[in-house]
């Protein structure tokens, strides 16, 4: 990667249960995220590798904020672990149950509250949610540009960067001013684990909780209360389909299996 | 905390101060898609979404309207009317050729605040994820993501929106009361257009785009085409995945055979992208791309509830392992337990022998390594 100016990098990270098993409330339709370990979302790995990376190559510095129950601050430690410079979270009851919205409000408004930032680097999405639209949420409301589903940082230099982007049918090289707002792939990165110092860092850093009222967000506009979405239901889908199974005993038995698989896809009409 | 070295001062990041929202529940507006075009063709997502707006827009009472933004051939206008809509508003500026973002963003939000439509669709594509999140906020409203399946409340006329949530284990209904317009991303190939029908009439509306509207943070300075094999999983009908038990990057090569020979796009677990055989683009699965084509044929992935989370809307799923435990045949429809060196090789040829005999031309298909497309 080229050489960058020193960057203010903000990265808004998510703590996300580490298993698929998760459980959601029924009446309420908020997950339950008790009794499930919890780690940092692994699609923004990519982003704090990014945002390390970025920040190492010109002398600048990288803030990872979360917002969250206040056990979120361990997913902040672990960024900090890795290499990031400091952290803070925001947490209160006044958050809970936001949607993608009233998030990338609350997002917002905290990084309007630090001091003046180039960059804020986020994953792609999240894999509880996974609506990925958190990132552009939060440019909308900074009115920054914002790049999605970014691969790769090409260069910068003059204000801008160069990135590539993944879409459909191809891959975009696109050149955006700054400050603006990334939201990265996997391609992007490989995220590093923590070192021994890294950690010894992240148990000696102060990680300050803010409140609504400390970023000066209109509570109207946050938690449940202040989504304009609401989960009004929740269905577990079978998952078993119980289908057909063959386990060919010989090279006869395999010959009619494979014209199985012709006969499936003849009934599809995909031949 | 302070940047060094900058040449300008940054303009601060403020979020705007909150606004009412745009429109009330009561409002009796349109049902609206955002048609998408590349390279001036109306791409196959727009006649979905019209399919899915027609019906929303019939049991409503309501008109349908097509927005298109950027130039875009005739014929491609007249069959957004052809496939369900009652008017297509087309912002032909040459700024909107390609997203960029904030034209787009600009354009669409002038738009619905002028003409405040009800309900606003649009693919849950690359382009459709990042505009309508930038659009929801600035029009105050909701937005729901990657949606499978959409009706409206009987009584309240509110938009039910339905979606796979935690990796597709549980299906959660979403509704937006007291917002308007009511706003969702569709997961492409979840609905079949309609057929054209030559006779339907409908108004096609060129709307100017004032230049403020168009300025751009962003620039595009060039494109790489991915390969025809591509990494477009999320539209294609039929996908061709491979996994570990491909064992080396060499014999991956049978998964790109066998999908030329079908027309199929490839898919991977990600343990294959991880070994560097295939590019990320192709990874399936919860940190991968989610699919729902009409077959998912997979041989020697184990089925990990990860890999699981991103087929779970896969219409048919066919699957070749030779470990009868291997968790991906409680998901398959049709499962097959033998060494897939000895099954794909045998389905190519007999597949060969079926095309010959239904006397289509059998130019053997090369076999592929592993696309440039994706740096591993
Ligand atoms: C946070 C997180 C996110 C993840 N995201 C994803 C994701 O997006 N997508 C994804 O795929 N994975 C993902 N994974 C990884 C996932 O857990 C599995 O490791 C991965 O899917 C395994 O890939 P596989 O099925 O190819 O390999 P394996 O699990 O090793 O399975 C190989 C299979 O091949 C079979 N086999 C071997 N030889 C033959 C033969 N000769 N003939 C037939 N069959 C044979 C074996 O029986 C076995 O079942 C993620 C993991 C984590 C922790
Ligand atoms: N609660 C949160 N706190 C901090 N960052 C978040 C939060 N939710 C989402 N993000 C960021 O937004 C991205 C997209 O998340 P989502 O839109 O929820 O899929 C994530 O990868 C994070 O970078």
């Amino acid at each position: 990667m080229a050489t960058l100016e020193a960057m203010n990098i903000v990265i808004p990270i998510k703590q996300v249960p580490e298993t698929s098993k998760v459980k959601m409330d029924p009446t309420t339709g908020v997950m339950v995220r008790q009794g499930v370990e919890a780690i940092i979302n692994p699609l923004d790995l990519y982003a704090i590798e990014v945002g390390i990376e970025l920040a190492a190559s010109g002398g600048g510095r990288t803030t990872v904020i979360s917002m969250g129950p206040p056990a979120a601050e361990t997913a902040i430690r672990e960024a900090i672990a890795m290499g990031c410079d400091e952290g803070g979270l925001l947490s209160g009851r006044e958050f809970a149950g936001s949607d993608t919205w009233a998030t990338s409000y609350a997002l917002a408004r905290a990084i309007a509250t630090l001091p003046p930032c180039d960059l804020i680097l986020c994953g792609e999405r999240a894999t509880d949610g996974d609506t990925g639209q958190v990132g552009p949420g939060i440019a909308a409301w900074l009115d920054l540009p914002v790049v999605t589903y970014v691969s790769g940082i090409l260069r910068g230099g003059e204000g801008r960067l160069v990135v590539r982007r993944l879409v459909e049918d191809g891959c975009e090289t696109l050149e955006v001013e700054l400050p603006c707002v990334l939201t990265v792939v996997k391609e992007a990165a490989y995220p590093r684990l923590p070192t021994l110092r890294g950690k010894q860092r992240a148990r000696a850093a102060r990680v300050p909780v803010w409140t609504a009222a400390d970023i000066g967000a209109d509570v109207g506009a946050l938690g449940l209360e202040g989504s304009p979405t609401r989960v009004v239901k929740i269905e577990s889908p079978t998952v078993a389909r119980h289908g057909q199974i063959c386990t060919p005993k010989d090279p006869g038995q395999v010959e009619a299996a494979v014209e199985g698989i012709i006969a499936y896809m003849e009934k599809l009409d995909l031949l | 905390m302070k940047g060094k070295g900058k040449q300008a001062a940054p303009k601060k990041a403020q979020p705007r101060a909150t606004v009412p929202h745009l429109g009330s529940a009561q409002e009796r507006g349109e049902v609206w898609v955002l048609a998408e075009q590349r390279g001036g063709i109306v791409q196959r997502i727009s006649f979905e979404l019209l399919a899915r707006g027609r019906a929303l827009a019939d049991r409503l009472a309501v008109e349908l309207t097509a927005v298109l933004l950027g130039p875009t051939a005739q014929p491609g206008l007249r069959e957004l009317i052809e496939r369900g809509a009652d008017r297509v508003i087309h912002v032909d500026a040459a700024a909107l050729e390609h997203f960029l973002g904030e034209p787009h963003m600009r354009v669409l939000e002038c738009l619905i605040k002028a003409r405040r439509p009800q309900i606003v669709l649009a693919g849950a594509t690359t382009t459709g994820r990042t505009l309508m999140p930038l659009v929801a906020v600035r029009c105050r409203t909701g937005l729901t993501a990657d949606c499978t399946h959409l009706e409206i409340e009987a009584g309240t006329g509110h938009l039910l929106q339905v979606r796979p949530a935690i990796g597709g284990n549980i299906m959660a209904t979403i509704k937006s009361p007291r917002h308007r317009p009511q706003m969702a991303t569709v997961r492409p190939r979840s609905m079949a257009p309609l057929k054209a029908d030559s006779k339907r009439r409908g108004e096609i509306i060129i709307e100017q785009a004032p230049a403020e509207l168009l300025a751009s943070r962003i620039r595009r300075l060039s494109f790489e085409a991915a390969e025809a094999d591509g990494a477009n999983l999320p539209e294609a009908p039929v996908i061709i995945a491979g996994g570990r038990g491909l064992k080396k990057r060499e014999s991956f090569g049978l998964i790109h055979e066998l999908a030329s020979l079908l027309g199929a796009a490839v898919g991977a677990s990600r343990d294959a992208v991880d070994r560097g055989w295939i590019g990320y683009p192709h990874q399936v699965g919860l940190s991968g791309k989610t699919v729902s084509p009409r077959l998912y044929l997979c041989a020697g992935i184990s089925g990990s509830v990860q890999h699981l989370a991103g087929i779970k809307t896969a219409e048919n799923i066919i699957a070749i392992n030779n470990n009868p435990d291997a968790p991906i045949f409680n998901i398959a429809d049709y499962g097959v337990v033998a060494d897939l060196f000895e099954v794909l090789p045998l389905l190519m040829k007999k597949l060969a022998a079926y095309k010959a005999a239904k006397g289509e031309p059998t130019e053997s298909a090369p076999a592929r390594g592993a696309p440039a497309g994706g740096v591993s």
